[in-house]
Order: structure tokens, then sequence, then C-alpha cells
């Protein structure tokens, strides 16, 4: 390492990433064994069907966007594309009802139940800008009947969903980066604080597998781990 | 504790930790879902309806068409009296209490329907001296005269249009020559309307209409919002969404051509629109969206939500997803 | 010849370009495609819960004390 100066910028920021996250917790190789669940697969689900819209929409902008109309290839990468889209709102879906039901936000989590939520409603303007970039019937009817709710409230002023150019651009470039960061920081953010422990049944109850003592008596907020 | 902070018992993990392979529960859960998109897309593939055009639809309801171009000219149609974000009409300006965000943000989208849909394209054909004649004759009269001319050619066609509907013998005004598909109106006062009429019909059908509307600022265009507002005024679009369950009182925006999913979490969106006060409301679309911004806001602070934070303790679902956890640790009976 | 092959390949098994099937309930008129889609996810959502986890062995031998990280 260079002998960099005390304020240095970069190693301000180097610090501060491996306190929030050193590598064992940015990539842990075991978790709680309270995480026993097929509902805890529905995270990682939702990221793995993200990748999916993300890996077949590049190849439908590799070739641009009318090519799907007129050949069996672009159709079929498009169907992989609406299928994934599917897939990605099932299964967020249920990992949201997940996390409800576990009261996730615990423990100091709040910020990952709101990027989370974020995610969900940033979702889908994305999708919405990708069913009237279609350039097909369908695009047609939803973007003429979805004006006029954004222009009830003012926003079809500057977002215009009968603008295929605007409404591509945002669909291929502005809403997907938007997703990708809010996902990032939800999934570091959980890194971070780890997956939430169990509702505490009776205080009584509140004694932890391996230790040698019951825990102490609970405090008024869980302090971040 | 306060209001916004509940009690939170949560203390941080300090337990025993399990074995768990993240990097090859990603790669699996990728390999899992792109197999089960590959195979939706093999059995189900996906929609592709053609897009309608001008032509098409001055070739298939040319006396819609000609009823809808007579609207743009006399500014009685949707667009035409639409307000913001199009022009300074107040046809479909909602508003909430003091809230008037439409107005607010103004015509950033100008669209003059006589100009843009009606004088303009024809202005474009060459060598029509009576066409040019008739537009001549239009845009010189004064604003009653246009305006006379236009409601006197407009009635025979919306007398039609309202027979059409209520299923009633159709009033003989109003012909179509089965062989040229041109459109005849009966009515006296009309001027050099129904020539006008008759060329942009032509226009239309020949194609030309859909190039003009759309490269009418510049040769490289990507914004159909004008070609798109004007078939929109028009009946095709909602013809072809009727048949497809496509339409609002069908909670159309959650659903897809064919026989498809479609948007299926746009269901709380399109719930209102099927309810009163919501549904035969003129500020349907302005409180739809209000709702739907509150509930947005409260579902992003769910863990401040006293009540709504609460009921999972209350429905324990929790016990049964962590029920291995629970047993593990219920203290031990002594023997 | 490859291209209009695999065009063949990538037609759909079941043709779904079809005006849908309505399901009509009160007020709720929602396309059958749509009412599957919100019931399996109900679905799956009470199976996902009441599905046992595998790998009670290796946590059971972790709350031990047994191979614990």
């Amino acid at each position: 390492m260079s002998g960099a100066p005390e304020n240095s910028w970069t190693v301000k920021v180097r610090e501060k990433a491996v306190e929030a996250l050193p590598p064992e917790k940015l990539l842990p190789d075991g978790q709680p064994t309270y995480v026993a669940s097929w509902i805890y697969v529905f995270g990682v689900a939702s990221i793995a069907s993200l990748v999916v819209i993300i890996t077949s929409g590049s190849i439908l902008a590799l070739k641009g966007p009318a090519w799907w109309h007129y050949t069996g290839i672009g159709h079929f990468f498009n169907s992989i594309h609406m299928w994934s889209v599917e897939l990605f709102f099932f299964v967020m879906v249920v990992h949201l009802w997940g996390k409800y039901w576990m009261s996730a936000w615990r423990g100091g989590r709040t910020r990952v139940w709101i990027t989370g939520a974020i995610t969900f409603l940033v979702a889908v303007p994305t999708a919405l800008t990708g069913y009237v970039s279609q350039q097909n019937f369908d695009a047609q009817w939803i973007s003429t009947q979805a004006k006029d709710g954004l222009n009830s409230v003012g926003v079809g002023a500057f977002f215009n969903v009968t603008n295929f150019g605007q409404m591509y651009s945002f669909h291929v470039l502005l809403l997907p980066i938007a997703v990708v960061v809010l996902v990032s920081a939800h999934v570091l953010l959980v890194r971070r604080h780890g997956v939430v422990p169990p509702i505490e049944l009776h205080a009584r109850l509140a004694i932890v597998p391996g230790s040698e003592a019951p825990a102490p008596a609970a405090t008024a907020v869980g302090a971040d781990s | 504790m306060s209001l916004l902070h509940p009690k939170d018992d949560t203390k941080p993990w300090t337990g025993r930790y399990q074995p768990y392979d993240l990097v090859k529960e990603a790669c699996i859960a990728i390999g899992v879902i792109a197999l089960l998109a590959i195979v939706a897309a093999v059995l189900f593939s996906s929609p592709d309806d053609k897009p309608s055009t001008v032509a098409q639809w001055s070739r298939q309801l040319p006396v819609d068409f000609v009823k809808t171009a007579a609207t743009e000219l006399d500014g009685t149609s949707g667009t035409a009296t639409y307000g913001p974000p199009y022009n300074h009409e107040s046809g479909s300006v909602q508003h909430f209490l003091f809230l008037h965000p439409q107005r607010w943000l103004g015509v950033s989208h100008p669209i003059n329907t006589a100009e843009d849909y009606v004088i303009g394209p024809l202005e474009t054909v060459p060598n029509d001296p009576t066409l040019q004649r008739a537009l001549d004759e239009y845009t010189s009269a004064p604003e009653k005269t246009q305006k006379a001319w236009g409601e006197a050619y407009a009635k025979p066609l919306e007398e039609d249009a309202e027979a059409e509907e209520e299923g009633k013998p159709l009033p003989k005004t109003v012909t179509v020559n089965a062989t040229t598909g041109t459109v005849g109106v009966q009515a006296s006062g009309t001027g050099p309307v129904p020539t006008m009429m008759t060329s942009l019909l032509s226009l239309a059908r020949s194609g030309g209409l859909d190039g003009s509307l759309l490269t009418s600022r510049q040769f490289f265009q990507t914004d159909y919002t004008k070609p798109l507002l004007f078939m929109a005024d028009g009946g095709l679009l909602d013809k072809r969404a009727e048949e497809q369950h496509l339409g609002g009182d069908e909670w159309g925006m959650m659903n897809e051509t064919g026989s498809y999913p479609g948007q299926a979490w746009l269901w709380l969106y399109a719930l209102w629109y099927q309810i009163e006060p919501f549904k035969n409301s003129p500020n349907a679309d302005i409180l739809v969206m209000l709702i739907m911004g509150v509930l947005s806001v409260a579902f992003i602070c769910v863990p401040f939500i006293p009540g709504v934070r609460d009921l999972p303790r209350k429905i324990p679902i929790y016990k049964l997803i962590w029920r291995e956890h629970y047993r593990a640790i219920r203290p031990r009976s002594s023997a | 010849m490859i291209h209009a092959g695999l065009g063949v390949v990538m037609g759909a098994v079941f043709d779904l370009n079809h005006p849908a099937h309505v399901v009509h309930w009160h007020f709720i008129k929602l396309p059958l495609a749509n009412v599957i889609v919100i019931g399996l996810m109900l679905v799956v959502f009470a199976i996902v819960i009441a599905l046992p986890f595998p790998g009670a062995a290796r946590r059971a031998a972790a709350r031990r004390g047994a191979g614990a990280s």
C-alpha cells in the first residue's frame, strides 16, 4: 500500500466499506440455524429472475426493437423475457408476503424493508414501459389508456407513454439501472444486518442454542448485528 | 418507544450457524428460473397482435374514420377537447379538491387537431386543384363559418354512429361505396368540408396519413403520440380491445391480448375503477392515482404503521416458518 | 435453413392467441390466466411454508456444536 495521506478519500471509503461489510460478511459461508424454510429461497429467486430478465432483454436490445416481430428466434427471446417478468413478480411478491409475516424489518432492518418496497414500486413502471415499447396492438392500447391516469396527475407532461423513443430509453436503460441499484442496496443491507432472527415467543424462551446462559433481558430496540 | 418506533425486542443472533452455500444457491436459482422461463416460452410463446394503422382504420371503418376526422377538424374530438398536456381545453382535465396537477404542469405536447390531423396532411397532397381550392376556402373563412360547416357535416355521421351503437336501422344520409370505400354524407351547408374529408380518407387509405402524422416535425421520429391519439379518438382500437377483454370495465390494465397472463400486479390499481364512487366519477383517474400513491407510501412505511406492523404477531404464520427453530429451543422437561 | 428450422421449433405448443375466458364473480371480471397466476401464488406461498426444508440433520448438528462455523 502507498503511504496515502491521512485525508485520502480512497482510504476512507475503503475502510468504511470493509468495516460495514468485511468479506466474510459480504459472502458468508454459513447462515443461522433458523434459516430453515423454503420461503427463504424466494429472495434469491427474485434475483435469479432479474438476471434472466436482463439477459434476455439484452439480447432483444442487441438486435433492436423490431427484431422479435419478424424472426422466430427473436420471438422466442421475447417469450423468455415476458415469462421471466411474470416469474419475477410472482417470486418477488411471495418473497414480500414471507418477509411481511416474518416482520423482517425488526432489529434495525427498516431500510431493508424500505429498499425492498421501493424496488417493487420501481419494477412496476419498468414493466409498464416494456409493455408500451412492444410496438404492437397491446402497446397501442396500453399507452392510449395509461396516458389518462398519468395525465391526470401531471406526470404525462414529462413522461409520455405514447412516445416510443422515451419509453424505450426508460425501459432499456434508466429503470433497469434503478432496479439493479435498489436490489444491490437491499441485498447489501441484508448482508450487513443478517437475516432477521425469529420473533421471540416468550422472554424465558430466549435461550439462544449453544450459549452458556440465557440471553440478556430484552432491550427496547434491537441493535444491529 | 414511540408511535413510530415500536418496542423491538429483536436481539442480534448469537447462536449457531449452519454451512450455507449462497453462491451455489444463486447459481441453482438462476438455472431453475431460466429453465422455467424457457419451458414457458416453448409451451406458450408470447402474444404479438399486429398494431393497427391509420390506413387499416380508414379501410375497415371508413365512416368511423371520417366522423373522427370531422370532429378533429371542428375541435370537438376527445383529443381536441382534452386539455393539458395537449391543449388548453378542459374536457379531460381532472382535479381533487385544491389539487390541479394536470393544469399546473401545463401544455407540454401541443396538438392542434384541425391543423395536425386534417389541414396539414392535406396540404402535402400534390396536384389536386379541387382540394387546394377547398383548403383555401376553409382556411380563409371566419371561425364561426368553419364551425358551422363542421357541425353540419358531422351531424349525420353522429346520428349514424348512435344508430349503430343502439342497434337501430342506420339513417340513409351516410353511405359507403363498397368498391372505392369512399364515404358519402348527405347534408347541406357543409362548405368545402366534404371535399377535404374525401381527400383525407383517400390519403389515409393509401398509407400516406400514417407517414404524414409521424414525420411532421423531422425525418427521424420515435414519437407516436399524434397517430395514437388520432386512432384512440376513433373506434378501431376500442373495437379490438373489447374483443380481447382489455376495457377498463374489465380490469383492462391488468390484462394481455389472447389468453396470456398480463400485469396481474396492477390488480389493486385496476380494482378501484370497478367500484363507486370511482366508476362513474369524471375525476376517477386522479382519485385512483392519489389513493395508490398514499397506499404506496404506506407500503414503504409498513414498519412505522401501528396495527399493520403488528398483524404478523397476531396472525402467527411466523410460527410455521420458524417451527424447527422453536422446537429446538423449547426447554426440555427434566427426566 | 437453421433460421427457418428454429422458427418452427420456436412456435408455441399451446396456442394462447384466442380471446380470454373471463372469470366473473360479483364485480370481479378477470381473465382466467390472471386468476391462475394469482391463485398459484397463494398456493405456492402455503406450500413453501408447510414443506420441510432439507438439511435438518445438519442444522441439528450445528446446534449441538458439531461442525459449526
